[in-house]
């Protein structure tokens, strides 16, 4: 599998930095929001959509293009950052508008406001399902297209998803890729806790996925995990990313509290010190 | 003089296999029910374009969502409580909310789940899909008007309802009879009472009127397959004229056709009202013939209804 160079890590960190700044300041004008689960899934969103998609930015509904389905919608501001990395929009758009009346970025993802936004999502465990439609539709019309999930761990919890897991390996999606983001939080505290997930692994290879395990904030190891996915075939492929909730903001960082919290002046004010 | 008599479903499956021969973008999705549903029939000819989900009625339309978003026209098909109910915010945020060209199927309908109790017998479930923005809700009369409903759902853009019977009914149209949705039609021409029904009970309506007639009492009768959009224009055109309505479903009174007229007409034409339909209980096991003659679905309900109604004095100025 390729490398990143240092100066491509580099560049990521930078637009990492740069992404969790404009969620901050756009939770802090709105008066609230989702940081931690913006923050956690924040690498691995930044590689597939400045490495690994194909798609136009500039031509949101390009035929050809993969799709990505935000299954744990709530951490939209995150998504919405990460694709004004990619140049979907301005990110001083998000920070002007978020969550209000009339604005292309609604707390949570609409498709019929967002560029990029493909369905909407918000209800928890609803994304897989669709992903795997998308995925149908791509063999059935010989198309090479990819559709990835981002899903919650507490997002689990949800019985929609282990229906969905039984399709995509039922139906040998193998143009299918779920991420769960496992940052080991959800909105009340704990995963473990409120319904543990037990053997995480163990249940997706169960069921009949090809299962990788990474640190999901590791550039290299997001980076080798897409390569690996895409190059299974005839079973669909799971990320596990070990992530960090609130990752990037110390005071945020393993705390339920940040789950739906925006910082006041002060606490954006400390915040933003840390990702310059 | 004997009617004959056709299943829906089975008008809905010789339509589906029809339109997907020009339609390549046609693709079926079941829970299990394929026998059931008669989508086996789809899925013999077109093996490639139908998918047994199993028994999982939200995955089911958040796989038709996917399938919409890749250009296809997916029909989602289970039973009608399961699929509207389990899968309701399903529907709400992949499809409806999210825009898509899914068309819901909600086959064992009404009173035709019968022997299975008060778990299958589907009475809410026009409730539940009027209740959703940009949902297109059709509940056809008869096998033959199903046929038309669903080239009409196929080609029309957007999210659609369609509510499927399994056991044999009446028919009552025929291959001229037109159809459009959301055009109601006016079946008789009458003076003292709007009959207005939708799916199966439309017969059941015209033996009402028929015998009404006999009575010296003159009845319209409105024939309303889509309940959203409602066709507003004709009804209270005719409760204009009447100043009666009387509505007929093979559903929950609370929140389908009769909480449609009503919310319609309390804007433009309010108007004395009776309905005859489910009165907001749950079902219970019986051959389909037992439950419509105890649940009160018959015609001698809708001439007991028009007696009642017609013998009320009503207000003859129109709210403008």
């Amino acid at each position: 599998m390729a490398k990143l160079t240092d100066e491509r890590k580099g560049e990521l960190t930078d637009a990492a930095k740069r992404a969790r700044r404009t969620v901050l300041r756009a939770l802090h004008q709105a008066g609230s929001g989702h940081p931690g689960g913006s923050f956690s899934q924040m690498e691995f969103m930044l590689v597939l959509y400045l490495e690994k998609l194909n798609h136009k930015p500039n031509e949101p509904e390009w035929e050809e293009r993969d799709m990505v389905f935000l299954s744990k919608g709530h951490a939209a501001p995150g998504w919405y950052a990460v694709m004004a990395e990619a140049g979907y929009f301005p990110a001083e758009e998000i920070v002007a508008t978020l969550r209000k009346p009339e604005s292309r970025f609604q707390g949570h993802p609409g498709s019929e406001h967002t560029p990029g936004v493909d369905i909407s999502s918000g209800s928890l465990g609803q994304g897989l399902s669709v992903a795997n439609g998308v995925a149908l539709a791509a063999r059935l019309d010989g198309k090479n297209r990819r559709a990835y999930c981002v899903i919650g761990d507490g997002e689990l919890q949800e019985g929609q998803v282990w229906e969905a897991a039984m399709s995509a390996a039922h139906f040998k999606l193998d143009n299918v890729c779920a991420i769960v983001d496992w940052n080991k939080i959800q909105l009340d505290t704990w995963t473990d806790q409120v319904k543990t997930l037990g053997d995480l692994k163990g249940k997706w290879a169960t069921f009949g996925w090809h299962v990788i395990e990474i640190d999901g904030h590791d550039f290299q190891q997001i980076d080798d995990a897409f390569d690996e996915a895409a190059a299974v075939k005839g079973k669909p492929s799971v990320i596990i990313a070990h992530t960090i909730k609130g990752k990037g903001v110390t005071f945020m960082e393993n705390d339920a509290k940040w789950h739906g919290l925006a910082p006041n002046e002060q606490e954006l004010e400390l915040a933003l010190k840390e990702l310059v | 003089m004997s009617i004959a008599q056709i299943a829906p479903r089975e008008g809905y499956a010789k339509s589906l296999i029809e339109i997907a021969k020009t339609n390549d973008k046609i693709v079926v999705l079941d829970g299990d029910c394929a026998k059931s549903n008669l989508t086996n029939l789809f899925g013999a000819e077109y093996p490639d374009r139908f998918f047994n989900m199993g028994i999982a009625e939200q995955d089911i339309v958040g796989t038709a969502a996917g399938l919409a978003l890749g250009g296809k026209i997916p029909f989602a098909n289970a039973y009608a409580n399961f699929l509207t109910g389990r899968a309701w915010d399903q529907m709400r945020i992949s499809v409806c909310y999210s825009n898509l060209n899914v068309k819901i199927v909600g086959h064992n309908a009404g009173t035709s789940a019968a022997q299975e109790g008060a778990t299958h017998l589907p009475f809410e479930d026009i409730a539940l899909m009027r209740a959703l923005p940009r949902m297109t809700v059709i509940v056809p009369c008869d096998s033959v008007e199903m046929e038309k409903a669903v080239k009409a759902a196929a080609e029309f853009e957007g999210p659609v309802y369609l509510r499927v019977g399994k056991l044999p009914a009446p028919v009552v149209t025929n291959e001229q009879d037109p159809f459009a949705i959301g055009k109601a039609r006016i079946l008789r021409e009458g003076q003292d009472v709007t009959i207005i029904s939708t799916g199966i009970l439309l017969y059941e309506a015209l033996q009402a009127a028929d015998q009404l007639q006999a009575d010296g009492i003159s009845a319209e009768v409105i024939h309303c397959a889509t309940i959203k959009p409602l066709d507003l224009d004709t009804i209270a055109a005719s409760a204009a004229k009447t100043k009666r309505v009387v509505t007929v479903e093979e559903h929950s009174i609370v929140g389908g056709l009769t909480g449609a007229v009503a919310e319609g007409l309390t804007r433009v034409q309010p108007t004395l009202m009776r309905s005859v339909g489910n009165l907001d209980r749950f079902g219970f096991s019986g051959k389909m013939d037992e439950l419509l003659d105890l649940l009160g679905m018959r015609a001698v309900n809708v001439i007991q209804a028009v007696h009642e109604i017609v013998e009320q004095p009503v207000r003859n100025e129109s709210c403008q």
